[in-house]
């Protein structure tokens, strides 16, 4: 059986590829009819579209039975939201995490001028 | 114990103000960014222990010759409300200040390291859900991502090295490995630690310039031992190409996000090519042994006044 984690990958891409809200039964469906993945229990997919639920990533129109769940945004948008947190202006990303290039001040220009000044 | 205290409080001075400045402005931490860190990590800490110290020492000093007696006799003042002769309201002000700021730092630091934890876990889902195992690298994702992109969540328990396809398309394979080797010794030597310490002191004392100068000297020292662990196993030609190139390409813009909060160009890749071009020369050893030796004195001296008996 899968990860959870890489089950929710797929949940959330099946959710971002249909056009309309999905069941757990049709999100079931589309799940086992994909290549190389064994058969999901419905209660599986189910505890996937909680999980999802309660991290903020899906929500589920509460008026129809069974419950249809669809992605709170887009995949760009959550693509977005992730570029901002290593390219955006954030003051606590050095916090956060450690970006190959970029993310220093003026004042490092200068430290520059006198480290190669000073060889 | 005036006397430790003062000392103390003369110390707490230099560590706040003269000292950072001139580390701040000197030009050989990046001939030994290694030495640079330890000696940065203990003006911070002797700082801290200096600044807590001498607010201690003083309001302690009528009730005992030394830190372990004052505070056996200030607890036994606390349970019967008596002062002893020589106790006046500053001495009690002075120990409120010394309980207050340790407590702020404590908390500053507890608190820092909780938004950080949540902004990576939010961030870890976010790149589990978007991205794919990058293949034949453990704990290496790749995001489907036109901008050229590297970098390391590091994590308590795991830790993962990001790049985007962006990335893949512009670099060799050889200077792709220069970047995941670099992001790697990050995660490895645990460089988010010392990061997310001095990021603490920067909030808890935002007023000192020093608690600044010392987070941005950090990150960029950090920076350049990444490279220097990276050389270890890449060509210092493959490593610098990496970095004019990721640089050249992110300053193309990103139409994701808005140039305006889009920072790209920054001058510490320029002090990395600069190493890695052979145009700085590495510190010699016996200044870095001096450095280190002058960093084990910055932390003995506050302990032994502390520890002392009556100055």
């Amino acid at each position: 059986m899968l990860p959870l984690g890489d089950l929710e990958k797929k949940v959330m891409e099946a959710l971002w590829d249909s056009p309309d809200a999905l069941t757990a039964i049709d999100l079931r469906d589309r799940l086992s009819g994909q290549k190389g993945s064994r058969e999901l229990a419905q209660t599986t997919v189910l505890t996937v579209l909680s999980r999802l639920e309660d991290k903020g990533y899906v929500t589920r129109a509460r008026d129809s039975r069974p419950h249809r769940y669809r992605p709170v945004t887009t995949r760009a948008n959550f693509m977005a939201e992730l570029m901002h947190d290593v390219l955006g202006a954030a003051r606590d990303r050095e916090a956060v995490l450690a970006r190959f290039v970029g993310g220093v001040s003026e004042d490092d220009a200068a430290a520059l001028r006198r480290i190669l000044a000073g060889r | 114990m005036i006397g430790a205290a003062a000392l103390l409080g003369l110390l707490a001075v230099a560590l706040a103000w003269p000292v950072p400045v001139f580390l701040a402005s000197a030009s050989w931490p990046s001939r030994s960014p290694a030495t640079a860190l330890v000696l940065w990590q203990a003006i911070a800490l002797a700082g801290a222990l200096s600044m807590i110290g001498a607010l201690l020492m003083f309001g302690l000093a009528p009730f005992g010759d030394n830190l372990v007696h004052g505070l056996q006799a200030f607890l036994g003042s606390l349970g019967d409300g008596t002062l002893p002769p020589g106790a006046h309201f500053i001495q009690l002000f002075a120990l409120s200040a010394a309980l207050l700021l340790g407590l702020h730092l404590a908390l500053n630091l507890a608190a820092t390291v909780y938004t950080a934890e949540r902004s990576r876990r939010r961030h870890r889902e976010l790149v589990a859900l978007l991205s794919s195992p990058y293949p034949e690298q453990p704990r290496t994702r790749l995001l489907d991502y036109d901008a050229p992109v590297a970098y390391c969540l590091p994590g308590t328990v795991r830790s993962m090295t990001v790049l985007s396809a962006g990335l893949i398309q512009l670099l060799t394979p050889e200077q792709l490995r220069a970047v995941i080797e670099h992001e790697r010794a990050h995660a490895t030597q645990r460089h988010d630690l010392v990061l997310i310490a001095f990021r603490a002191w920067r909030a808890a004392l935002p007023w000192f310039p020093v608690a600044n100068l010392a987070g941005e000297a950090v990150a960029t020292l950090v920076e350049l031992l990444a490279d220097d662990r990276a050389r270890r196993v890449v060509s210092d030609r493959d490593l610098a190409d990496a970095i004019r190139l990721v640089r050249d390409g992110l300053s193309a813009g990103d139409a994701t996000i808005g140039a305006s909060e889009f920072e790209a160009e920054g001058p510490a890749s320029a002090v990395r090519i600069a190493r890695l071009d052979g145009r700085v020369r590495p510190l010699e050893p016996w200044v870095s042994a001096l450095v280190v030796a002058f960093a084990s004195a910055l932390l003995a001296v506050p302990t032994t006044l502390l520890l002392l008996p009556a100055l």
